[in-house]
């Protein structure tokens, strides 16, 4: 198990590396296309915004939904640690105008799976995915996420995002942070034993 | 004299006490459930419905159940199990559930007082009202409160409508052939709606939906 400063300093390094690498590749076009909103965003959460080590995807996330993020760090009522050491710095000086473009942006942008997950427990993590586990009064996850974990107006899209994001984001549910979120979620993950986190987030980090 | 009606009062309250509590057990018992377990099965139940019970908008609309009728409640629960109604999450929402317990729930959300969620265009309620009070006679579309009732509460097998989401009625009315009545060997009540469905213009659905999606 690494400890989160070493991936940190593994994340910030091979960071450097590939903006250097754009810099050098990328002409200075891209720059007009792309204003620095995005960029400023791009740096961490990956080039094309498929998400980068802690970083989750952006690209295809629901619109009203990474709006309503972005409002949550600036409120501060997202709490989690890389939410405190990352983004609420990141967002705190973005006007209304830029976060409804940012998000509008990046739900146009074509979402990639991260597929990190353990293939052994995508099985047991789809079932648990669609049917819930009645018996021990779990509920199903796609009544709200929607069949193929796409998500719809502010419910976010759950398909693809790395393994790593959201056995952290499940975890951190249970563990009382972002607790200002809107029922139901605080109260669902917090009931979800690490092994159906476990088998959730490599099931979702295979879905297209 | 005094000592001996004090006593009698207080044994008068003691049985009182006694009784209520031994109802409240045989309530628990007729329903075959403990407390616990019906308590956790409708914070289950309100995860997705609405915490009281008022409806929720997920990837689909989940309906309201607050105020729901007793009957309509355990027939769909029922219906669910026979796959007579197509959803497969209610489907396996409700396959682990023992009669008595469909039989607590709906005694439950029954007696829940939701505000209606409101959600619906406001412009369409008059044309609604009109058809949900007189039908449509060249469609031969009957008055829906001539089963519904006048305030929509429903009776027996027939639901309540009123205050249910606008987009969960109107998906109801237009899916009805595909998700009501799907085991041709063993017909239900919601063969009822079917013509009514079919005789039922997109406008006309959305227009009665949203009038009963006021109603208190």
């Amino acid at each position: 198990m690494q400890s989160v400063k070493t991936q940190m300093m593994k994340f910030v390094i091979a960071k450097t590396a590939v903006v250097a690498l754009i810099a050098s590749v990328l002409p200075a076009l891209a720059e007009d296309m792309e204003p620095a909103s995005v960029r400023n965003c791009t740096w961490c959460h990956g080039a094309s915004a498929q998400g980068y080590a802690p970083a989750p995807r952006l690209a295809g996330q629901r619109s009203q939904y990474t709006e309503n993020q972005l409002l949550s760090f600036i409120k501060h009522t997202r709490d989690n640690p890389f939410s405190k050491q990352y983004m609420w710095g990141a967002t705190a000086n973005l006007s209304p105008n830029t976060m409804h473009y940012l998000a509008i942006y990046f739900s146009q942008e074509l979402p990639k799976a991260a597929n990190d997950g353990d293939k052994d427990l995508a099985a047991s993590g789809k079932t648990l995915f669609e049917d819930g586990n009645p018996e021990a009064n779990t509920v199903s996850c796609a009544v709200c996420h929607g069949p193929n974990a796409e998500g719809v107006r502010d419910i976010p899209r759950l398909a693809g995002l790395s393994y790593y994001y959201l056995k952290r984001k499940l975890t951190q549910w249970g563990e009382g942070y972002h607790v200002a979120a809107k029922a139901p979620m605080p109260g669902i993950a917090g009931k979800l034993s690490s092994n159906e986190i476990e088998a959730l987030a490599s099931y979702l980090s295979f879905v297209k | 004299m005094k000592v001996s009606r004090k006593r009698l009062a207080l044994l008068t309250a003691i049985l009182a006490i006694v009784f209520s509590v031994a109802g409240r057990a045989e309530d628990a018992d007729r329903a075959g459930t403990s407390k616990q377990s019906l308590q956790a099965k409708i914070e289950y139940c309100t995860t997705c419905h609405g915490l009281s019970g008022q409806g929720y908008h997920g990837f689909y609309p989940i309906p309201r159940l607050a105020g729901q009728q007793t009957q309509y409640i355990e027939n769909q629960l029922q219906a669910y199990i026979e796959h007579r109604r197509q959803n497969k999450y209610m489907y396996s929402v409700a396959h682990v559930l023992s009669p008595a317990m469909r039989t607590a729930l709906a005694r439950h959300f029954s007696e829940l007082h939701a505000k209606p969620m409101g959600d619906a265009p406001k412009g369409l309620v008059a044309t609604g009202k009109k058809i949900y009070e007189d039908g449509i006679p060249e469609t031969n579309v009957p008055a829906c409160m001539a089963c519904h009732g006048g305030e929509a509460k429903g009776q027996g097998a027939i639901p309540r409508l009123a205050g249910q989401l606008n987009d969960y009625v109107i998906s109801k009315l237009l899916n009805w052939t595909k998700e009501r009545g799907q085991d041709p060997a063993r017909p239900d009540i919601s063969a009822i709606m079917l013509p009514t469905s079919h005789n039922l213009t997109k406008a006309q659905v959305a227009a009665v939906a949203a009038y009963v999606g006021y109603l208190q």
